[in-house]
C-alpha cells in the first residue's frame, strides 16, 4: 500500500511545490544594475547644472565632461595605477587584520557571559568613535609609518565587524541551537555547524559596514600621512589641491567613489546569495 | 546492579515522579507534576494530552534539552528527537542535513553522502536531496526531519506532533512509512499527538496525560492488528473512549 502510494504523492508534491526561479543570469544583473546606473547619470546631471549655474569659476568647478577626459589621460600614466595600487593594498591589509582580530574577539565574548555585557557596550561606544580620533595616538606609537596607517584602519573597521557577529550570534533562533543539541553538537561542534552558519547573514553585514569605515578611515589617513614620500590616492588628493588643480582633485574623488561603491556591491551580491540560499527573498529577487 | 540491568534491558526509558516547573516572573508554572511511565523495548507509545500539558516539556527532558526541577527521567540508549516544528537547519539541503547528523555520530566522511541518499530513499525523498528546506513542502520537511532522527542511529525515537500540519492522505502515507521503519528497525518510538484517531492507529499502548500539570491519567492498550486502517470501526471506539477522557480532562473538573 504504502509503496504504491508514495510515488504518487511524492510526484504531486513535487508538482505543487514552488518551481525553481530559472532566470537568466544577463537579466539578473541588469535588473540589480539599472537602479544604479540611474542613480549615477542624475548625479552627472545635477553636477552639470551645478557648473551651468555660474555658481563657481570652471576652474574651480570644471564640469563632468572635462573631469572625465582628465580621467582617462590619468588612466593612461602607470604611477596613477601604483597609486591606487597602495592605497589598495593598505585598505586590503587593515581590512583582513581587523576581520581576523574581530572575528576572534567576537566569538570569545560570545561564549563568555560576563565579558559579553562588559564588552558589548565597550563595542558600541569605539563603533561610534572616528577612527581617525585614533591618529594622533597611533603616530605616537608608530612614527608616520604604514602601522600607523594600519592601526587607524584597524580601529575603524573592527568594532563594525565584531558587532555584526556577535548581534548574530546573539540572535541565532533558539530552536535551531536545540536542534543542535539533540543531534548532539556540544561546544564548539555546535559553534562550527550551527550557530555560526546561523549568524552568517549577520557577520556579512558587519563585514560590509567594516569595509565603509576602512576605507573612509584610510583616506583621512592618507590625507594626513603626506610624509611618506610613495604615491597614494590621499597624497594624489593632497597635491591636486596644493596645487588648485581641481580637475585632477574631482577625478581622483571620482576614483575613490567607484572603488567604494565596487567593493560594496560585491558585498550586496553576497548578501543576496546567502539570502537566495535560506529562502528568505521574495518572489521578485 | 544486575536488578538494574534486568530493568535496562527490558526497558527504553523510564520517567519517575517528573516534575518540571518554569518560572513566569513571581509564579510558577507546572509543566508537569509527578508523570510516571515506562516503555519497553521496542514499544510504540503514544501520548496525548490537551494543549500546554507539558508533552513537548516531556520529550524536551527525555532528549537532554530540559532539566527536570524534580524526579527522573531516563534514556536507555541513545535517543533522537523530531521537533513539533520541522526543524531543519536552512543553510543546508536535505541531504545536508541528514549528513550533519551522521557527521555528528561519527560516520566517515567518504560513506556520508551515500548513507544519507539512502535515508531519504527510505522516507521516499529520492530525487529531493538537493532542495533546501525553503524549497520542500510541509509532509516532505518532515521526512526529512524524519531522516534525520534515523541517521542519529537512536535507540529511542521522540516525535512531538510531526504530522500535526499535514493533510490526511500524506499523513495516512506517514502512517504507514512510520511503522514499517519502526518495525524494520525495531526501535523504540515514543509519539506525541493531540488526535485521538492517530494515537490509536500507530501505538501498542496510548496514555493520556491530564491538562496542565500533566501526569498520566490514564493508559490503553491497543490490541487491534496491524496494520490498522484510520476509519475502522473499532479503532474508533477505542480512540472515542480516549477522546471522552480528553474532554473529561480539559472540562470535567471545572463541570463539577
Ligand atoms: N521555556 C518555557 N518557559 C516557560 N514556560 C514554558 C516553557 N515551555 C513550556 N512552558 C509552559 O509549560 C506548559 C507546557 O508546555 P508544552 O509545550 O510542554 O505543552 P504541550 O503539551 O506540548 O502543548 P501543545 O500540544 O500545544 O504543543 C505550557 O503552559 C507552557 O506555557
Ligand atoms: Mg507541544
Amino acid at each position: 500500500m504504502a509503496a504504491e502510494l508514495a510515488p504518487q504523492l511524492s510526484l504531486s508534491e513535487a508538482l505543487g511545490s514552488r518551481p525553481h526561479p530559472v532566470r537568466r543570469s544577463a537579466a539578473r544583473v541588469w535588473s540589480g544594475l539599472w537602479p544604479k546606473l540611474g542613480a549615477a547619470v542624475l548625479l552627472v546631471v545635477i553636477w552639470q547644472l551645478v557648473v551651468w549655474s555660474g555658481w563657481r569659476s570652471q576652474s574651480a568647478l570644471p564640469g563632468p565632461w572635462p573631469v572625465v577626459e582628465r580621467l582617462a589621460g590619468d588612466l593612461r600614466h602607470l604611477d596613477f595605477y601604483a597609486a591606487i595600487g597602495l592605497t589598495l593594498r593598505r585598505v586590503a591589509f587593515g581590512y583582513a587584520i581587523a576581520a581576523a582580530a574581530a572575528s576572534i574577539v567576537a566569538i570569545l565574548i560570545a561564549r563568555i557571559e560576563l565579558a559579553r555585557r562588559a564588552v558589548g557596550s565597550l563595542l558600541v561606544g569605539l563603533q561610534s568613535m572616528p577612527s581617525i580620533a585614533w591618529f594622533p595616538l597611533a603616530i605616537l606609537l608608530l612614527q608616520r609609518s604604514e602601522g600607523a596607517i594600519t592601526l587607524v584602519v584597524v580601529m575603524g573597521a573592527a568594532p563594525a565587524i565584531a558587532a555584526g557577529l556577535l548581534s548574530g550570534i546573539d540572535h541565532v533562533h533558539p530552536l535551531l541551537i536545540r536542534v543542535g543539541r539533540a543531534m548532539g553538537a556540544d561546544g564548539l561542534r555546535l559553534y562550527r555547524h550551527v550557530i555560526l552558519p546561523a549568524a552568517l547573514p549577520a557577520f556579512v553585514g558587519g563585514l560590509k559596514q567594516g569595509w565603509a569605515f576602512a576605507w573612509r578611515s584610510l583616506m583621512s589617513a592618507e590625507l594626513l600621512v603626506v610624509a611618506t614620500n610613495q604615491s597614494s590616492i590621499g597624497q594624489l588628493l593632497q597635491s591636486a589641491r596644493n596645487l588648485n588643480d581641481a580637475q585632477q582633485l574631482l577625478a581622483i574623488m571620482v576614483v575613490i567613489f567607484v572603488i567604494g561603491i565596487a567593493v560594496d556591491s560585491v558585498f550586496g551580491m553576497l548578501d543576496t546569495a546567502i539570502r537566495r540560499r535560506w529562502g528568505l527573498l521574495g518572489m521578485e529577487a | 546492579m544486575s536488578n538494574l540491568l534486568a530493568l535496562s534491558e527490558k526497558h527504553a526509558l523510564s520517567v519517575e515522579r517528573l516534575t518540571v516547573a518554569f518560572s513566569h516572573g513571581e509564579e510558577l508554572l507546572l509543566a508537569l507534576d509527578g508523570a510516571t511511565f515506562e516503555v519497553k523495548r521496542g514499544e510504540f507509545v503514544c501520548v496525548v494530552g490537551a494543549s500546554g500539558s507539558g508533552k513537548s516539556t516531556l520529550l524536551n527532558v527525555l532528549a537532554g534539552l530540559d532539566r527536570p526541577s524534580a524526579g527522573r527521567a531516563h534514556v536507555h540508549g541513545r535517543v533522537a528527537l523530531i521537533f513539533q516544528e520541522s526543524a531543519l537547519l536552512p543553510w543546508l539541503t536535505a541531504a545536508g542535513n541528514v549528513e550533519l547528523a551522521l557527521e555528528l555520530r561519527g560516520v566517515s566522511a567518504s560513506v556520508r553522502q551515500e548513507l544519507a541518499y539512502e535515508l531519504l530513499g527510505r522516507v521516499h525523498l529520492a530525487g529531493f536531496e538537493k532542495r533546501r528546506p525553503h524549497e520542500l513542502s510541509g509532509g516532505m520537511k518532515q521526512r526529512v526531519a524524519l531522516a534525520r532522527a534515523l541517521a542519529q542511529d537512536a535507540d529511542v525515537l521522540l516525535m512531538d506532533e510531526p504530522f500535526g500540519a499535514l493533510d490526511a492522505i500524506s499523513r495516512d502515507l506517514l502512517h504507514e512509512e512510520l511503522e514499517r521503519i519502526w518495525k524494520e528497525s525495531r526501535l523504540t518510538i515514543l509519539f506525541v499527538t493531540h488526535n485521538a484517531r492517530e494515537a490509536v492507529r500507530l501505538g501498542d499502548r496510548v496514555m493520556v496525560f491530564t491538562s496542565r500539570p500533566g501526569r498520566v491519567a490514564q493508559e490503553v492498550h491497543v490490541n487491534l492488528p496491524r496494520p490498522r486502517s484510520l476509519d475502522s470501526p473499532e479503532l474508533a471506539v477505542i480512540a472515542g473512549r480516549i477522546t471522552d477522557r480528553l474532554k473529561h480532562e480539559m472540562f470535567g473538573e471545572a463541570v463539577i
